[in-house]
């Protein structure tokens, strides 16, 4: 009814952050409200183009390291395959403030994978090849490259790889299914998947997690030049599982790369997706849905690397929270590094709380070394389904559960849509209506 | 043939200082095809009442009753007096995010009738009340009243009033924030509304501006949670002329 600013709990993070500059560009807050919204964000586009005639001041020279938000330049984030580089987190660290440590235990330990931990069942189409990689055989560890304590002690403890790899223009229509079903909530699996796409090859690869274990699993994609690669992450567990990863890509020349990771099951997810562009004229986007009961932390980490010049980057991840210690966080890393000109780039995190006592974080971080781009944004809002949304459905008949479906549904359909495979669009939206139903709505 | 009959209803609500009572026995009957026009200064109530015969949680009754044809209304939940037949145009209409207009309206339309409307024709008749009430058609892709102007959520407002076709609505203030065009435009809606389903209409506002265009049959001057006097149509006049001071007074007295 009137503007929701950011009450206890529905407080986005970076709210006190006062006006700042990267390269000259004010990307600090300023805030648009909406009533029933509250929303930050802004759209560089103009001010960078227009920056070019130095009037703001040094752009593309700036002198002082650009920041954010206060935090270190995802630039000078360490990554790397030495285990002691990466001491176990305490919780006070940038990357691991806002994850449930303890919860992780399970996961962050440098230990081996127990066995039967999982079961994997991989279904492809007959053009598609399913092996195996050895430590050390390539591709494996040509993209990813561990960027925290969780992908590192995977990366160490995984042994063989899955590696699945789609021949240079093959087009497959049936997506590739890798059904990783966990079978212990005390037992580790350390996982790790090798994707690989070839030359103007085309290809959906469905990841999905189910049953429960304690699973930290990496996954690298290769999107092959003027590939059309999709990569669907279901994180559908049970109650007790608790899952982290990192997902890295790197996008080929003239490619078209997409990720969704769709969470809804687990006790503690922490997925942190990634991709950074081999060359240029790629187009890579990166969505997200995620949908947090009581009890449940679901957190998404994404960065977007503009290393190279004239690619496009598109990141939307959606949460809804219900219940009285349901957390969620997104972080969203954008860097546009120097030499990325004619970047094109946005960000939006956007969530809805459902009851009185959910938490949802965003934090958008966006740094920008060249003045020379087409357009660099990023949006955050958080919205509450208060009484008086619900008052004004129920006004027009619609029943309480109905109402808050309604919502519910309309808010995260746009992610869904994202998925393209008919069949996994049908059941995630049954299991939408059964969050709803387990809240009692 | 319908009435609406509220009975010396007094309503409390609770605030940081304890409950406190806004409606203090208020009696109105509304009979089909009648349009009462409830008049009376900020802060005297009305959209309590509204609110109220809406079933708000917020209000609280707690003594008096409202029926419709002799049924229960205070028993029936929010969504169960929609059905039953009662609209209220909210003063404030609420921004709801993440649901279409079209999937709204068809999904309370489905709700109001007990059934699916058609959709070859459900989606026409959208269009057309749309036009009529100047709302534009693109507006049917936006999320319910999300970044609507106060008169586009007005006219949004009596779209639903036009495509629910209620037996009896409540309009709460929605002549404020209008010009005079849009005051027109919504007037004729209402009026349509009014002659196609013989809607008995309980017309809140603090102007007689809207009474230019929508005749009420009755007036009730609205004072200190009470109907501190109710006439004809020459009522309003006399609030044009002389403004509540001659209420206010009796009241404080
Ligand atoms: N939610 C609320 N909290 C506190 N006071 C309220 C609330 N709603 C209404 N009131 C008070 O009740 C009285 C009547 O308000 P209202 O019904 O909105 O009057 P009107 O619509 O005639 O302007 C006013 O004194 C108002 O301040
Ligand atoms: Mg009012």
């Amino acid at each position: 009814m009137t503007n929701t600013p950011a009450s206890p709990g529905t407080a986005t993070d970076d709210q006190d952050a006062t006006a700042e500059e990267v390269a000259g560009v004010e990307v600090g807050e300023r805030r648009i409200s909406i009533p029933g919204m509250t929303e930050e964000g802004e759209n560089l586009a103009a001010e960078t183009n227009s920056a070019s005639d130095h009037s703001h001041g040094g752009v593309g020279e700036s002198e002082k390291k650009p920041l954010t938000s206060g935090v270190g330049s995802r630039a000078n984030r360490h990554t790397g395959f030495d285990l002691a580089d990466f001491p176990e987190p305490k919780g006070r660290e940038e990357e691991w403030r806002f994850t449930p440590i303890k919860k992780l235990a399970g996961v962050l330990s440098d230990a081996a994978s127990d066995a039967d931990a999982v079961e994997q069942q991989v279904s492809a189409p007959d053009a598609v090849t399913v092996s195996s990689l050895a430590e050390g055989a390539a591709p494996r560890h040509s993209v990813l490259q561990p960027a925290d304590r969780a992908a590192v002690v995977a990366v160490k403890n995984a042994g063989e790889a899955l590696h699945v790899s789609v021949p240079a223009d093959a087009e497959i229509d049936e997506p590739v299914r890798v059904q990783i079903t966990g079978q212990d909530a005390a037992r580790r699996e350390n996982s790790h998947i090798v994707l690989e796409t070839g030359v103007n090859s085309k290809a959906v690869f469905v990841l999905e997690h189910r049953g429960t274990a304690q699973f930290n699993g990496n996954v690298e994609t290769i999107v092959g030049e003027g590939a059309d690669v999709r990569v669907i992450s279901l994180q559908r567990w049970e109650d007790d599982a608790v899952h982290v990863g990192q997902h890295d890509a790197e996008v080929g020349k003239d490619a078209s790369y997409k990720h969704v990771a769709v969470s809804l099951g687990g006790a503690v997810i922490r997925l942190n997706t990634n991709f950074r562009y081999a060359a240029e004229g790629a187009e890579a986007e990166m969505y997200g849905l995620y949908f947090a009961d009581s009890g449940q932390h679901i957190e998404h980490r994404t960065f977007v690397d503009h290393n190279s010049p004239r690619n496009t980057s598109n990141v939307l991840y959606k949460g809804a929270l219900q219940g009285e210690s349901a957390r969620t966080v997104w972080v969203g890393d954008v860097l546009i590094r120097a030499e990325a000109e004619g970047t094109d780039s946005y960000e939006k995190n956007q969530n809805l709380i459902l009851t009185d006592g959910a938490r949802a974080d965003s934090v958008p971080n966006l740094e920008i070394e060249t003045g020379v781009i087409e357009g660099a944004g990023h949006a955050s809002s958080t919205g509450r389904f208060d009484e008086n949304h619900l008052f004004y459905l129920m006004a027009r008949g619609i029943p309480e559960r109905e109402a808050r479906q309604l919502v519910v549904r309309g808010f995260l359909h746009e992610i869904i849509q994202t998925i393209g495979v008919d069949s996994i669009e049908e059941s995630l939206a049954e299991d939408l209506e059964n969050e709803l139903e387990i809240a009692g709505f | 043939m319908s009435t609406l009959e509220i009975k010396d209803l007094h309503v409390s609500i609770e605030t940081e200082q304890g409950s406190k009572e806004i409606l203090k026995g208020v009696s109105l009957t509304i009979n089909s095809g009648e349009i009462h026009a409830i008049m009376g200064p900020n802060g005297s109530g009305k959209s309590t009442l509204a609110s109220t015969i809406a079933g708000h949680p917020r209000y609280e009754v707690t003594s008096g009753s409202i029926t419709l044809d002799g049924e229960d209304v205070l028993a029936m939940s929010v969504d169960e007096r929609a059905r039953a037949g009662v609209f209220l145009a909210m003063q404030y209409p609420v921004e709801v995010p993440g649901v279409t207009m079209t999937n709204f309206l068809r999904t309370a339309k489905t709700a109001i009738d007990g059934e699916a409307p058609k959709l070859r024709t459900w989606s026409k008749e959208v269009r057309e009340a749309m036009e009529q009430l100047k709302i534009d058609a693109d507006f049917a892709n936006r999320n319910v009243n999300e970044g609507f102007s106060g008169g586009e959520k007005k006219r949004v407002e009596i779209l639903q009033l036009e495509l629910f076709k209620p037996r009896f609505a409540v309009l709460d203030e929605t002549d404020s924030g209008l010009d005079i065009d849009a005051l027109r435009v919504v007037s004729e809606g209402v009026n349509r509304a009014q002659e196609t389903n013989e809607m008995g209409t309980m017309l809140i506002t603090h102007y007689t501006r809207i009474l230019n265009y929508i005749k009420p049959h009755t007036v009730h001057v609205f004072v200190d949670g009470q109907v501190a006097e109710q006439g004809g149509p020459e009522l309003a006049d006399e609030l044009e002329a002389n403004g509540y001071d001659r209420f206010l007074a009796a009241v404080s007295a």
